[in-house]
């Protein structure tokens, strides 16, 4: 059975069979990736481009390993957003790269609702990379693939994102997805990092880290952006990361197996301790891995549909 | 030149003048007989037969951004006063955010030398501060002789308490109002209302009490001071709560709302579409149930559209660096009846005052009384016309409507003003 969608925008109404499709795929392709030769010819003749409209490290290497393990070409294309507004429209560069003949278009931007509009624009099929803080649907997806990993389901898995909620597209796309799947989801940080209404997903908000980890089994810790900082979310790293770091103490003092998540990149001593981060309890670098598994297999299922 | 508005509906609530099939003759614009025209007039007589259709005092769109001078590549002061008649307007209050603000006698004359043969009378609205910098107050008392209507920093409040306040009382010198941008600066850097639908849609929110706090300011400075303050736009609940507590204490507070935000609410952005970003945000069902009550206990005095051009490229800009704003002269008469009056909110009469009377009251502008010997300001209205809106046909220098395509119920069929008539898509002389 195909995906019910040419396009891969986000995890809101991404029905539950799209999900397991790709998990599925997903594990072929982890398999692939154990050969001696990671290759495989799938996508032959497809073209590809990375377009990312803001700095990314390792979305666009674990993108573009999946698209080069699947024998596309590929094309990177950076820019930075405050360069491209005094130049050209993204209308005009979006109809320049389709005019070269693509296939598909994985796109990163700053500007939340982005992909949906390179799908009125475009023919090409659109992977959203991160839009904002609205959704970045492969990360959560890989995040979810990992869990399955480890648990062997989802359904009635009990998950808590802990960090900046308002401004992650990481924590949206993964409430979506796990709700779809079943999971229990909560999400935990200063009050000042909780969007308004979020409680209408049907989600829990927990204000102490201490009953997080108690009432979880997975804790899915987002990245601290130190800017915020400077924009007064919190008083101080300092004080973030005493009431609501994961750190070695506060596992130990609950006594508990808890899975960490990290999407990264790691704020060392902030919103994770290097004890933690580099501990049993992580699986921060399978999640890595299994981010090409999961990109192969979202390419793949979109770059075989038409 | 004679001509007779034939089988009409004479409507206009500041005369109680309530005349129905009756016929108006105009001689070279000016109203010379209403009803017991004879047979030798019409036959002298250019005549309109309008077969019921109501002629009302000309409607007055308080709050219109024109883009002269500064981007003529938008609107032009002549293609915004083509708008307004074309959506049913003979007189128009334009905003002072041109490049340059209108912050000097020589850009208001130069709105009015623009503007001076055009059917569509333009009153400019000069900025409450120089260059809209929120910092040294604008040369208000030249301004209001050389014609300014109102003061306003329109985009954004006026920027302090303190300026305020001498804002307020310099203008009541000269019983102008100070219209308002309620939004309070440190909260402004939103793209869409702040609620569930900002939290789906991963967009940056403005919150409704960022307006609420501004409007609170305002009342309890309109009150200190006794000067006049005019709420533009009003889009939140509680802002409207505080405007009507307002009223009841007598404090001298009005207040407008737009089409857009009677007719829609946030989760008309789930598209992204830029059409539908504006500032105010479109709010939540509550508000707009709130705007509706609102116009119905004459808390809110008018309706106008916040006429806002801006070009094809500036909208295709992604929502969060796309510019807010939306055009409105040629619909808003269409969404007011079909939002308001087909849908039995407001009668005629509220229509007429919320469109016609009580913009002027609130700026000191004349009201057409209906009398023997005066020019001829009439919006002819036939409330029961069904029609697309199709934005290629506007006359607007700009498309930025989210209305294209939809389908309305009411529309103005004509207008006249200086000697002027506006009808089946022609101005001719009268």
């Amino acid at each position: 059975m195909p995906l019910s969608s040419r396009h891969l925008l986000g995890l809101q109404n991404v029905p539950k069979e799209d999900i397991q499709l790709i998990l599925e795929t997903a594990n072929t392709f982890r398999e692939v990736l154990e050969r001696p030769i990671k290759k495989v010819p799938t996508l032959q003749g497809k073209t590809i481009v990375n377009l990312f409209y803001e700095n990314s490290t390792r979305t666009r290497i674990s993108f573009e390993l999946a698209e080069k393990r699947l024998s596309s070409d590929t094309i990177n294309f950076s820019l930075s957003t405050s360069s491209v507004k005094k130049g050209e429209s993204l209308k005009d560069t979006i109809k320049n790269i389709e005019a070269m003949k693509i296939d598909m278009i994985i796109i990163r931007h700053a500007a939340a609702g982005t992909p949906l509009y390179l799908t009125k624009i475009c023919n090409a099929n659109i992977i959203n990379a991160g839009d904002g803080i609205h959704e970045h649907p492969t990360q959560a997806l890989l995040d979810m693939y990992s869990l399955r990993e480890r648990f062997g389901k989802l359904d009635g898995l009990k998950v808590c994102i802990v960090g900046d909620i308002s401004h992650s597209r990481v924590a949206l796309s993964n409430i979506f997805g796990l709700k779809t799947m079943g999971a229990k989801v909560s999400v935990c940080g200063p009050s000042t990092m909780i969007p308004r209404f979020i409680e209408k997903l049907g989600i829990d908000v927990i204000y102490d880290i201490d009953k997080a980890i108690k009432e979880n089994d997975v804790l899915n810790v987002l990245r601290i952006q130190l800017e915020r900082n400077a924009g007064g979310l919190f008083p101080s790293l300092r004080e973030y990361a005493k009431y609501f770091g994961i750190t070695r103490e506060r596992l130990d003092k609950h006594n508990k197996d808890i899975t960490i998540l990290h999407p990264g990149p790691i704020n060392r001593g902030v919103e994770i301790s290097s004890e933690v981060a580099d501990g049993g309890n992580q699986i921060i670098l399978h999640q890595v891995t299994n981010g090409v598994a999961v990109r192969m297999a979202v390419l793949y299922l979109l770059g075989t549909l038409n | 030149m004679n001509i007779i508005l034939k089988d009409i509906n004479l409507f206009n609530p500041v005369n109680n003048i309530d005349m129905k099939n009756t016929s108006v003759l105009l001689k070279d614009g000016v109203i010379a007989k209403i009803g017991n025209i004879e047979k030798k007039e019409f036959e002298e007589a250019e005549v309109y037969e309008l077969n019921g259709k109501y002629v009302l005092p000309g409607f007055v769109d308080m709050h219109v951004h024109l883009r002269e001078p500064g981007r003529e590549d938008e609107e032009t002061i002549v293609t915004g006063c083509n708008a307004a008649a074309n959506g049913g307007f003979t007189e128009i209050a334009c905003m002072p955010n041109t490049t340059p603000a209108i912050d000097s006698a020589e850009i208001i004359n130069f709105i009015k030398k623009n503007s001076a043969n055009h059917l569509v009378n333009v009153y400019p609205i000069a900025a409450a501060t120089l260059g809209r910098n929120g910092e040294v107050l604008s040369p208000m008392a030249e301004l209001s002789e050389a014609g300014a209507v109102g003061f306003s920093d329109d985009g954004a409040a006026i920027k302090t308490a303190s300026l305020l306040r001498k804002v307020l009382e310099y203008s009541k010198m000269y019983d102008l109002p100070v219209i308002e941008h309620c939004e309070d600066e440190s909260m402004a850097d939103g793209a869409m209302n702040e609620g569930y639908n900002s939290t789906l849609l991963g967009l940056p929110g403005l919150p409704s009490v960022s307006e609420d706090l501004i409007v609170s300011r305002d009342i309890l400075m309109a009150e200190y001071t006794g000067g006049k303050m005019h709420i533009a736009h009003i889009s939140t609940k509680k802002s409207v709560e505080l405007v009507r507590e307002a009223k009841q204490k007598g404090i001298k507070v009005t207040a407008e709302v737009t089409p857009h935000h009677f007719a829609l609410t946030d989760d008309a952005l789930k598209t992204y579409d830029t059409n539908f970003k504006m500032n105010p945000p479109l709010r939540t069902a509550e508000d707009v149930n709130a705007m509706i009550e609102g116009l119905k206990d004459g808390t809110i005095d008018c309706i106008v559209t916040d006429h806002a051009p801006h070009s094809i490229e500036e909208k295709e800009e992604e929502f969060q660096y796309a510019p807010n704003g939306i055009i409105g002269l040629e619909t808003a008469i269409g969404l007011t009846l079909s939002e308001l009056f087909h849908k039995k909110i407001l009668n005629l009469k509220e229509i007429v005052e919320k469109l016609a009377i009580n913009p002027r009251k609130i700026l000191n502008i004349p009201i057409p009384q209906f009398v023997i010997g005066e020019t001829a300001n009439f919006t002819i209205l036939d409330p029961d016309a069904v029609w697309t809106v199709d934005i290629s046909k506007f006359k607007s220098k700009s498309r930025n409507s989210p209305f294209d395509k939809k389908l309305l119920n009411g529309k103005s069929v004509g207008v006249i003003n200086n000697k002027q008539m506006f009808f089946n898509d022609k101005f001719i002389s009268i």
